[in-house]
């Protein structure tokens, strides 16, 4: 995992070379982890601050009344205004767009950045919505029946990537 | 729906579990950071449309649910007695079922009859909070009580808590003692024999006659109103002679052995049961609850609309 995160950071670095207050948006939760292991290396690369941000979507789903258990709300801190910022949101997976369409709603509402990139650790394909990854850690193809996990050290204990087959009850 | 945390209504916290509780308390804390924003609006419960029905006079308890609903992409109505059908004589239930009629989702309501949240909530399809019903509960002043003290103390077990004053008449001081000895916290009350019910030691809650004494054992006081518009017979001699045996002056504090915590639901009757340096004062959290108070409508709406908070406990979610 860390040299697809190092592939990935210098990605970012070579997107966002035009300067500009950059901001990197983890989305809980395991993109908040995945943001801050990138932070260190987009800083490194353009030699300057980044701004980090954390943001949970749940409050914009827009399946909150459709279905049955409801995600628990997690914390969003972001910087004071988004303002001509170039925000870089960070996700562990990239499957239907609809968590990243919610995150660009709920983005909206802090201010307007000059421009917003989303960077996945894994895209799994299966899109429902026209939404695009701009730097992709690993792609995956996959069936809408299988399953794909993210673990992170800090918070699963290890570094991995998980594609259960659907089907097979695993 | 079996995995919500809450069921149809929210009417007191006698029927809540300590999960139940720390679940409302759990979920207001991301909510607190919504009031914070440049555009202080999710769209959560957006299309969702509720009723205030408000049959007793209030400010803070009816704003306070306005905003959260606002706050929260809701359309709210608000309903008061005066200037509605109510004062033509309609009953409660033909008043909500009327609303129903319009296809609401949920009423907040606030009555001067005790068992009137839970009347309602049996006879109406929609949710129903209740905001205060008569003497009997008021869940979610208490849960704001509660957040304000998990805020400041970070635990309840052993924490000591006194309310003091008119206890007979207060649906908060019942709401408090239910949540307060759920999550493990001693409860004492403290107040004139006519205004401290015989009951209350039944509850599980320790009884001071002397506010010296009670503020000699606390960590917190939870300072409530003389409710003097529900006092019919004469509870106490005058509010004169009431302030000077239970008024909680900085005097009779900088006796304690340690600083307590202030809380006080509102409205204050300064100079009666709460003195002026003491409810401005460094370690007064009256200001705080009333921030709080918006967090935990906002928790106990999206609850209720079905929110769950063990979700997200397992591994790495898909998207």
């Amino acid at each position: 995992m860390r040299r697809v995160l190092a592939r990935m950071a210098s990605e970012i670095v070579e997107r966002t070379a035009d300067g500009g207050s950059l901001v990197v948006v983890g989305i809980q939760r395991r993109g908040v982890e995945l943001a801050d292991r990138l932070i260190p290396l987009v800083e490194a690369g353009i030699e300057q601050p980044v701004r980090r941000g954390e943001l949970d979507i749940t409050l914009y789903r827009d399946d909150l009344q459709a279905i049955g258990p409801r995600p628990v709300v997690h914390e969003t801190r972001l910087p004071p205004t988004l303002d001509d910022t170039t925000v870089v949101i960070v996700d562990d997976v990239l499957y239907t767009g609809r968590t990243i369409r919610a995150a660009l709603d709920e983005i909206a509402d802090f201010g307007r950045p000059r421009r917003v990139l989303l960077a996945v650790l894994v895209d799994r394909g299966g899109r429902e919505l026209p939404i695009a990854a701009d730097v992709t850690g690993l792609v995956v193809a996959t069936a809408p029946g299988d399953h794909v996990t993210v673990r992170v050290t800090e918070r699963d204990g290890d570094d991995g990537v998980d594609l259960l087959r659907g089907g097979a009850d695993a | 729906m079996s995995d919500a945390v809450l069921g149809k209504d929210l009417v007191g916290l006698a029927d809540l579990s300590a999960d139940q509780i720390r679940a409302i308390l759990d979920t207001a804390e991301p909510f607190k950071e919504v009031s914070e924003r440049p555009i202080k609006k999710v769209p959560a419960l957006r299309g969702k449309t509720i009723v205030n029905l408000f049959f007793e006079a209030s400010t803070r308890t009816r704003i306070s649910f306005e905003f959260a609903e606002k706050r929260l992409s809701a359309d709210t109505v608000n309903v008061a007695s005066t200037g509605s059908s109510v004062s033509k004589g309609e009953t409660l239930v033909d008043t909500a079922r009327n609303l129903e009629a319009m296809r609401i989702d949920m009423v907040v309501i606030r009555h001067g009859a005790s068992g009137a949240a839970r009347f309602l909530g049996d006879r109406i399809r929609s949710n129903v909070i209740n905001a205060g019903d008569g003497k009997h509960e008021h869940p979610t002043q208490a849960l704001l009580d509660l957040l304000t003290l998990r805020d400041r103390f970070g635990r309840f077990e052993g924490l000591k808590v006194c309310i003091v004053g008119d206890i007979l008449h207060s649906r908060v001081a019942r709401s408090n003692i239910w949540g307060l000895t759920k999550l493990g916290a001693e409860v004492a009350v403290c107040g004139p024999p006519t205004l401290v019910p015989r009951e209350v030691a039944e509850l599980g809650v320790t009884v001071f006659r002397r506010v010296e004494d009670a503020i000699a054992w606390a960590d917190a006081l939870n300072v409530l109103r003389l409710q003097l518009e529900r006092m019919t017979a004469g509870f106490i001699p005058s509010l004169r002679e009431y302030n000077r045996v239970f008024g909680v002056s900085s005097e009779r504090l900088a006796r304690a052995p340690k600083d307590l915590l202030i809380l006080h639901p509102g409205p204050m009757n300064r100079g009666v049961e709460i003195d002026s340096d003491v409810a401005d004062g460094p370690h007064s959290v009256i200001l705080p609850q009333v921030t709080n108070g918006v967090a935990i409508r906002m928790a106990v709406l999206y609850l209720l609309a079905g929110g769950s908070p063990d979700w997200a406990a397992g591994g790495g979610e898909e998207r």
